[in-house]
């Protein structure tokens, strides 16, 4: 049984079976619904369709706008079942309410994994077992924006169904006012037609008729040829707000005579504040109050500047929580112990597994990858409130608002009615803000708690966000294969560190007949969580980069090669070929220069990317060009797509060239920007994507355009220099002439 | 005490120390959250602004030595009116969060302002802000749209 957490932050391929959809609510729900979240002249509908009297349609997103455009591409697959018109479409954040929990999609979703379908429950039941999702739904403090789901469940299984549902509630009212068959209807441009007379009707003017009425949870979807806004690249909702600084980020919270926090958290992971001195801010202008926290200490002012000064002069001195010897090589050390004499959790296993290798020669290699940070633009802040009579009111920037609000109740020791949360834009997350990541909501409840009545806004420093993430993990990787005697492998083993569970982005989807796969833990006290692509972030190198050293070993092409383990994998060929095909795969280069190429699929969405490096001489390093090819399926808005594909590419290769957590005297080295370099215009390629479209579910697209990044940025290097790089990131390798020899295996 | 502060064409009597941050009074003074907290050490230029029409990282300047000079935010790079870099922006689809977009814009308009049709190169020498989703490479095709316009210059 999947579990909901790594359901939904670990991704999962859907399998092609019949929607079952969200069980819309029922109209008695309508009136909270209307009362959390409608303005005067609108009105819900159903599930999160409002229609406002001048026929202006607002769909309610369970989820936040870190930046992927899911608000546009949510809003395009209701609005298309709808028949809307586009112009009177807008969107906006759902409440924290258990109402707009989107959990259910989940199970929705799991549903269909199992390869469930609506005809697999008996017609009577299928209002019930939709029904019964939402009573799960109701009692599940799920709302979370990750896992490249939005449009995957959200979309597919929601506001596709509450679209088409409110279509066919309006028709119906506009059927009773005529007393006619609602066969004698069609709905265009947000208007109900009677074809026979050509009378018609506003939506705005049947809303509230049309709220009447249940809505059907299996209400008729179009198919493909009749979307009209699924599938275009249609501008972005958001952005106008986002070139003219109007957009209101958890960061631009403000209240009435407002506290500003600013924090000094233990340098080292869990250590306690032991001391401060505080007579050093006792007569600094503005200062409040210092709050003395486990593991921090946080200084009040009434103006930030003046609160970060105070908490730089604070002095604290904490324990290290004897993890003061712990440092990047420590750590690499055990996971070298650790893959020697450690107990290896074996996953899968294919063939005859790990007994193949008996068989042919033997390759074998160790790959690394280190920790990362999320530093999203937007430092990770809160401001929080704590009334004196016992009511929590939180503003933040979060991946989840009803489980964040479940979270501050928890932190607070309140009942979750007492906590209002207010749910804000990020200015990024790749991941910072998901559950289990949340210091920055913990740090403003305990500091608003001790200062009862007064608003407290809690901004991390640039320097605290870097050093009090929750990384990428630090990843060892081991593979054995064996080889026959055309090159091919026969077996493939891979064993890898793990802070949890063993992964299945492990796994490969090249046709090698042996396979076994293993993970063994290590624990460390550094705190990890997801970063955008998860797992795959780090298989995908992994995977990438072996196939691509069997492939020169075999003295075969990496293209050619991949291609002869692709046999009945249509979506991967189509893909590879066509990254290869717009990348002039084979066609000759100046000198100096190579092609690297490799592919990746998660969450759903398969992504070959081929990079055109140039080394010189000297050393130095210019990745040219990109070119990406990804099968997302269908992109719902393919200019959006595209964008994050883009974007994927660069938060990809600003990883592989220079991104690296280390650890010294167990506490992060890199302090801001300058030692956490981000690719900027100067050493930006020229990008191309492409689209391959195989009707498969629809993929993710926030994620699935950064695993192929890395590898194939090494494996160019590799085709231009002969080094081949087997950890990351790519700055910590000499390239040029001198180096080449003594370093290629 | 008293700074005399002109933003976006508006003159603030301050009683603020002279080495508080620009950035932190335009934000928690003035109100004008447009302008955004990255780094605090002028190394991602979030908090891009113009002073005397010149693109400052506001994070590292101190209030005291903007006294008097003419500051332009994002609140008042058009006027009301969207600028022709604002609707490039949306025409290439620029922003992704959309948090760093504030301080490339201005950067960005402030170059133009001097270099109405520059390279690549130029560019990206002149333009070194951090964003975080990754959107350079349409920030790039957009400045390259308006150079090839005749229409360019208006910051």
């Amino acid at each position: 049984m999947m579990t909901r957490r790594k359901f939904l932050i670990g991704g999962a391929t859907a399998a092609g079976a019949l929607i079952v959809g969200y069980g819309l609510w029922p109209s008695r729900r309508l009136a909270r619904a209307n009362l959390l979240a409608a303005k005067s002249g609108e009105r819900f509908v159903a599930t999160w369709i409002k229609i406002a009297n001048d026929d202006i349609i607002t769909v309610v997103i369970p989820h936040c706008d870190m930046g992927t455009g899911i608000f546009t591409s949510l809003s395009q697959m209701a609005a298309d079942e709808l028949d809307a018109d586009w112009t009177k479409v807008r969107a906006e954040t759902a409440p924290a309410d258990p109402l707009f929990a989107n959990g259910p999609l989940a199970e929705g979703f799991a549903l269909n994994e199992e390869n469930m379908t609506v005809d697999s429950i008996p017609t009577f039941l299928r209002g019930t077992a939709a029904n019964s999702l939402r009573i799960i739904a109701e009692y599940m403090d799920v709302q979370t924006t990750g896992g490249s789901s939005s449009v995957r469940l959200t979309g597919v299984y929601g506001m596709r169904i509450a679209g088409a549902a409110v279509r066919e509630m309006l028709v119906k009212a506009a059927a009773a006012r005529m007393s006619a068959p609602v066969e004698a209807f069609r709905t265009e441009m947000s208007r109900v037609i009677h074809v026979a007379s050509g009378k018609s009707f506003g939506y705005g003017e049947l809303a509230v008729e049309a709220a009447q009425y249940s809505p059907s949870s299996h209400p008729k979807l179009k198919t493909k040829s009749a979307y009209k806004l699924v599938g275009k690249p249609i501008q972005r909702l958001d952005i106008p707000a986002k070139v003219n600084g109007t957009v209101h980020y958890g960061i631009d919270t403000k209240l009435p005579d407002m506290w500003y926090g600013a924090i000094r958290i233990s340098p080292v992971f869990g250590g306690k504040l032991v001391s401060v001195n505080e007579a050093r801010v006792a007569q600094s202008r503005g200062v409040k109050q210092v709050v003395r926290l486990d593991d921090a200490v946080v200084v009040l002012a009434d103006r930030f500047w003046r609160a970060r000064n105070a908490a730089d002069a604070l002095e604290p001195v904490f324990d290290n929580a004897g993890n003061g010897d712990v440092s990047s090589k420590t750590i690499r050390n055990l996971h070298l112990t650790a893959m020697k004499n450690g107990k290896i959790k074996q996953d899968l296993s294919t063939g005859a597994g790990a007994d193949a290798l008996k068989n042919g020669t033997l390759v074998e290699r160790i790959y690394n990858v280190p920790y990362l940070a999320h530093a999203p633009m937007e430092p990770v802040n809160t401001t929080a409130l704590y009334n004196k009579d016992g009511t929590l009111e939180v503003w933040a920037g979060t991946q989840d608002g009803l489980g964040s609000r479940a979270f501050c109740a928890k932190t607070a020791g309140v009942h979750l009615d007492k906590v209002t949360f207010h749910l804000l834009p990020s200015g990024g997350s790749f991941g910072r803000r998901l559950p289990g990541q949340w210091n920055f909501l913990t740090y403003a409840v305990k500091t608003a708690m001790a200062v009862p009545g007064v608003p407290v806004k809690l901004v991390f420093t640039r320097e605290q966000d870097m050093q009090h993430d929750f990384y990428r993990p630090n990843v060892t990787s081991r593979f054995k294969a064996t080889v026959d005697k055309d090159g091919m492998p026969v077996a493939w083993v891979n064993d890898y560190t793990t802070a949890h569970d063993p992964n299945s982005e492990a796994h490969i989807f090249y046709g090698v007949p042996n396979q076994a796969y293993g993970a063994v833990k290590v624990a460390t006290h550094v705190p990890t969580g997801p970063w955008r692509s998860v797992e795959a972030s780090w298989h995908g190198f992994f995977v990438e980069s072996f196939i691509d050293e069997l492939a020169q070993q075999a003295n075969r092409d990496p293209v050619e090669y991949r291609r002869a383990l692709l046999k009945g994998k249509p979506r991967h060929l189509a893909t590879l070929n066509l990254a290869a095909e717009k990348a002039g795969w084979g066609t000759p280069l100046p000198p100096g220069r190579g092609r690297g190429i490799a592919m990746v699929e998660c969450f759903g969405t398969v992504v070959a990317d081929v990079a055109e490096v140039e080394v010189t001489d000297d050393g130095a390093l210019k990745v040219h060009r990109f070119t990406s090819a990804a099968d997302c399926g269908m992109a719902v808005n393919p200019d959006g797509f595209k964008a994050q594909m883009e974007g994927g590419v660069i938060f990809g290769l600003s990883a592989a060239l220079y991104g690296e957590i280390t650890i010294d005297q167990g506490a992060v080295v890199q302090q801001n920007f300058p030692d956490y370099e981000i690719v900027r215009l100067a050493e930006c390629p020229a990008i191309e994507v492409y689209i391959h479209e195989s009707y498969a579910p629809l993929g993710g697209a926030g994620e699935p355009g950064v695993p192929p990044v890395a590898p194939a940025v090494t494996n160019a290097i590799f085709a231009a220099t002969g080094v081949r790089i087997h950890e990351l990131p790519v700055k910590n390798h000499s390239l040029g002439k001198a180096a080449r020899q003594s370093t290629s295996l | 005490m008293g700074i005399r502060l002109n933003v976006n064409g508006v003159v603030h009597e301050l009683d603020v120390e002279p080495d508080a941050p620009l950035l932190w009074v335009i934000r928690d003074e003035l109100n004008l959250t447009g302008t955004k907290f990255g780094c605090g050490i002028a190394a991602c230029g979030a908090c891009t602004v113009h002073v005397n029409g010149k693109a400052m990282r506001s994070c590292s300047v101190p209030v005291g030595s903007a006294a008097n000079a003419e500051i332009t935010t994002i609140e008042g790079l058009g006027a009301g009116a969207l600028t022709t870099v604002q609707e490039a922006w949306i025409e290439h689809q620029v922003p992704q969060c959309g948090y760093c977009q504030s301080g490339m814009i201005m950067a960005v308009s402030a170059f133009l302002a001097m270099n109405h049709a520059p390279t690549d190169d130029q560019l990206a020498a002149a333009i070194t802000n951090i964003c975080r989703c990754g959107t350079v490479p349409r920030i790039r095709a957009a400045v390259r749209a308006l150079a090839a316009r005749k229409d360019t210059g208006a910051p």
